[in-house]
């Protein structure tokens, strides 16, 4: 991005007081109002050129373009952001679902201040002292507003991101009963320490309330882990027994299963069985349960017959 | 202070009710593994509910006499390790090895007379 579109004249910036730069801004004001249809039009055109918000179609781009070009032409007037910043938050709530990146948001803030410092220029051109003093109070002030609007988008962006996670994270760890004193948790996905955490805490407290003596505790679904989260695996299941119940680990991948191999863990602590079903047989089995076919075997049920 | 030490049929159950001091522990420690042999105990319970902490040397000493009461002839149970103390005793290393454990007390028993059991069929 060429952030300097002149260069500075020998005349060095006039030390212009703040009551001069806000007069100098409403100056312009009314020139971007005039100009308002050509400078919104010649940004949409900028932004399509740019390939940015591909995700939306050019009559939205247009529609989204006035309104951010009214509000940050308001910005410019009153030197006040605070209705631009709950625009961008606003604008940034409809377009994140959509697949907005922050490169393109702050890629058309970017344009908007050289469509519109572009413009001064045309209309300066005349006059270089002034143009000079025009550009002193556009340039902190552009930036500001661009600076305003990333800020609020990638805010909005990180809110959505907390809200997922939370959600994620109370969706993702089941403890099941699935007989008298026989818990299963399956786990799916990547572990991160704060999920191997509550993990184990949830465990720790399912297996006190439902007394269980065995729980089967199934990674068939997570594809790896590092050996910091496999060590956290072997605790819990230390930690069960403690309480008194046994743990049978169920779906180790090869992965899985070389790291735990590479940290060293001791086999005879960990009761590994390779799928959900021989680790719920084999839990049946520890509890004392045998399950027969109901009646004669060799009949099967109507649905369960060949042909 | 003292931890009672009860008899229950053939088995000591002794219920810690506050925290203690490593002397405590050791004493009871000693009673427990002293009162195994005088009254043929074939079992104890240590219930550890009320604690909040098991610190290295309660852990330790717990294991010593889980140990020195097999070779006196008898099984140790240790119960009522809470979840958050299991996983703080684990982190710190202190698994218990070779101590059996059980949820509460109940449970304790349940397991001891079924060692009991085991052992009197394979010596009948």
């Amino acid at each position: 991005m060429s952030e300097v579109k002149t260069s500075k004249s020998p005349m060095s910036p006039t030390q212009a007081s703040s009551e001069s730069t806000a007069s100098l801004l409403r100056e312009l004001v009314p020139h971007l109002r005039q100009n308002r249809t050509q400078l919104r039009q010649e940004w949409a055109r900028r932004i399509t050129e740019a390939k940015l918000l591909t995700a939306m179609s050019a009559d939205e781009i247009f529609t989204e373009a006035t309104a951010v070009y009214d509000q940050y032409v308001e910005a410019l007037e009153t030197g006040t952001f605070e209705a631009l910043q709950a625009y961008a938050r606003n604008l940034s709530e409809r377009i994140i679902p959509r697949g907005v990146e922050t490169h393109e948001v702050v890629g058309i803030v970017l344009l908007l201040r050289d469509v519109l410092a572009r413009s001064l220029f045309a209309k300066y051109q005349e006059d270089l002292a002034k143009l000079n003093r025009i550009l002193d109070a556009y340039e902190p002030a552009a930036n500001r507003i661009a600076n305003t609007v990333a800020v609020g988008f990638v805010q909005e962006r990180e809110r959505i991101i907390r809200e997922q996670q939370e959600a994620i994270r109370e969706l993702s760890t089941p403890v099941l009963q699935v007989r008298e004193r026989l818990l299963i948790l399956p786990i799916i996905g990547v572990i991160d320490p704060q999920r191997a955490r509550q993990l184990t805490e949830q465990l720790l407290r399912g297996i006190r309330t439902n007394r269980a003596k065995v729980v089967v505790i199934d990674i068939t679904g997570v594809a790896a882990m590092d050996s910091q989260i496999a060590n956290h695996l072997v605790q819990t299941v230390e930690a069960s027994r403690l309480l008194g119940a046994t743990v049978i680990v169920t779906g180790l991948s090869p992965e899985i299963a070389q790291t735990l191999v590479n940290i060293g863990v001791d086999l005879g602590k960990m009761n590994t069985v390779g799928d959900l079903q021989g680790g719920i047989e084999g839990a049946e089995r520890l509890l004392g349960y045998k399950v027969v076919p109901i009646g004669d075997n060799t009949q099967m049920p109507k649905g369960l017959l060949p042909g | 202070m003292a931890v009672p030490i009860l008899k229950q049929g053939p088995f000591l159950i002794a219920s810690i009710q506050s925290a203690l001091t490593d002397t405590d522990l050791v004493q009871l420690r000693d009673a427990l593994v002293g009162q195994v042999g005088s009254y043929r105990s074939r079992g104890v319970i240590v219930d550890v509910t009320a604690l909040d902490v098991l610190d290295s040397f309660a852990s330790r000493t717990l294991r010593d006499l889980a140990h020195m009461v097999r070779l006196r002839g008898a099984e140790t149970v240790i119960v009522g390790i809470q979840p958050e103390v299991a996983f703080t005793m684990v982190r710190l290393g202190l698994t218990l090895e070779g101590v059996a454990t059980a949820l509460d007390l109940e449970e304790g028993l349940f397991y001891l007379n079924e060692k009991l059991r085991s052992t009197q069929q394979t010596t009948q």
